[in-house]
């Protein structure tokens, strides 16, 4: 059978916050929880100033490297981990989550967050990852990073700050640019 | 008032001069300068290509405890008869094979008959009306269906340029079986006159990936003495399940 034609994407523009955020849509985990991370940064445009109407969303897989496939992420009771976020930034670009470092996907492998970027002004949504710092040799070996500029890649990874958060930030334009992704069949 | 503003006759030369070079894209341009907000938001280096794995591969899951079946009437959410013209919105949710996604989260955002969003960043004079929320959701039926009892939105103006007003849209955003499908999009009425003039659905370069966006008037689907009926079919990106099966093979 013939491929369908995806339909085409269009901005999220700039009135959905009182539509998509929901209760707890940020916390995959409460923060009270031990092995609570915050994984938090900053939307930059292309002059480097903070985008106050961006929305990020993060799937991820837990510490073992499962992938939740089970219900409940819009009425959190914060017992069930289902491994997807939402995140309007706030009116300096910022997002904060808490969740759980994930583990990779197959031993040995770079664990990341596999992250998704709404924006007002932002015709599509754009695909990236947030690379768990610290396992120098799987970051090493992973097949995307691999083939990146060291300044690319480092934007890819996420920087450990001293109380223990994960940063990542994110620079649709730029100097710093994020790199954005394409899955095959995207076209 | 003087304004600063580009006129539509500047904004609509720049979007025919894009469009002249182009043919075949089925995607908006995410570099479309008519669309003034683009301008410092568009990557401007390739999309790297990757192959998904991992949590990439897997979407989320929603059910019957993430949302309540009256979300998806617009109309009975706040207390009263919201003012305008009743529609309903149905459709299926499809993945580039064809298959319908089952069960999956569908939410819309809307403004109200008189072009106005419940939203604090609306500076836009038109009333409020307060039986009127703009929101819903629900899940697809194993048929990929979903329908929305709404109100038609109106137009509104933006200042992209002067004199600029948005065609009457309703916003969705959706999920397939793998995250790598997620998307957010605007589904718009047939024979909108502000078609031509709004540079975010001509970002859409190609005239047959623009109609995709505009939901047919189905009068199989309008009820007697109540309220008329649109049709629009969504569908996403493929699936990678069995693409790697044949590139393994
Ligand atoms: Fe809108």
């Amino acid at each position: 059978m013939p491929d369908l034609v995806a339909t085409p994407g269009q901005t999220i523009g700039p009135f959905f916050h009182y539509a998509l955020p929901f209760d707890r849509d940020r916390e995959l985990v409460p923060p009270g929880r031990p092995d609570a991370v915050r994984l938090h940064g900053t939307v930059y445009d292309g002059a480097g100033k903070p985008i106050p109407d961006a929305l990020l969303e993060i799937r991820q897989a837990d510490a073992t490297g499962q992938v939740p496939a089970v219900e409940g992420s819009l009425r959190r009771d914060g017992t069930v981990f289902t491994g997807w976020g939402r995140c309007a930034v706030d009116s300096v670009g910022r997002y904060s989550f808490t969740t759980v470092v994930p583990g990779p996907s197959s031993p040995g492998g770079a664990a990341f967050y596999a992250v998704t970027v709404f924006a007002r002004g932002l015709l599509n949504r754009l695909f990236t990852r947030a690379y768990i710092p610290g396992d120098a040799d799987a970051l090493e070996a992973d097949p995307l990073l691999a083939g990146l500029d060291p300044e690319a890649r480092d934007g890819l990874v996420a920087v450990r700050e001293e109380d223990g958060s994960l940063r990542f930030d994110v620079h649709l334009q730029g100097g710093r640019e994020t790199v954005f992704l394409a899955f095959p069949r995207h076209a | 008032m003087m304004s600063n503003l580009d006129s539509q006759e500047v904004v609509s030369k720049e979007i025919a001069d894009l469009h002249a070079g182009a043919e075949g894209e089925t995607q908006p341009r995410l570099d479309f300068a008519p669309y003034r907000s683009s301008l410092l938001r568009h990557p401007t280096k390739d999309l790297r290509h990757a192959d998904p794995e991992g949590a990439e591969l897997v979407a989320p899951v929603f059910g019957h405890s993430d949302i309540d079946p009256v979300e998806a009437d617009l109309t009975i959410q706040a207390g009263g008869e919201p003012i305008g013209e009743r529609i309903v919105v149905r459709g299926r949710v499809l993945d580039g094979d064809g298959r319908p996604v089952r069960g999956q989260l569908v939410e819309i955002w809307q403004a109200n008959a008189a072009g106005r969003y419940i939203h604090k960043g609306d500076q836009h004079p038109a009333p409020i009306d307060r039986h009127f929320t703009g929101v819903g959701r629900c899940l697809t039926g194993d048929d990929g269906s979903y329908a929305f009892t709404t109100i038609k939105p109106g137009p509104y103006p933006w200042r992209n340029h002067h004199n600029a007003w948005r065609p009457a849209h309703i916003h969705f955003s959706l999920f397939g079986t793998e995250f790598t499908q997620r998307m957010i999009t605007q589904m718009y009425f047939p024979g909108d006159p502000l078609f031509a003039l709004d540079p975010i659905y001509q970002a859409i370069t190609d005239q047959k990936a623009r109609d995709r966006l505009v939901a047919t008037y189905d009068h199989d689907l309008s009820e007697h003495e109540w309220l008329l009926g649109y049709r629009w079919d969504i569908v996403l990106t493929g699936t990678h399940g069995t693409w790697m099966e044949a590139d393994d093979a």
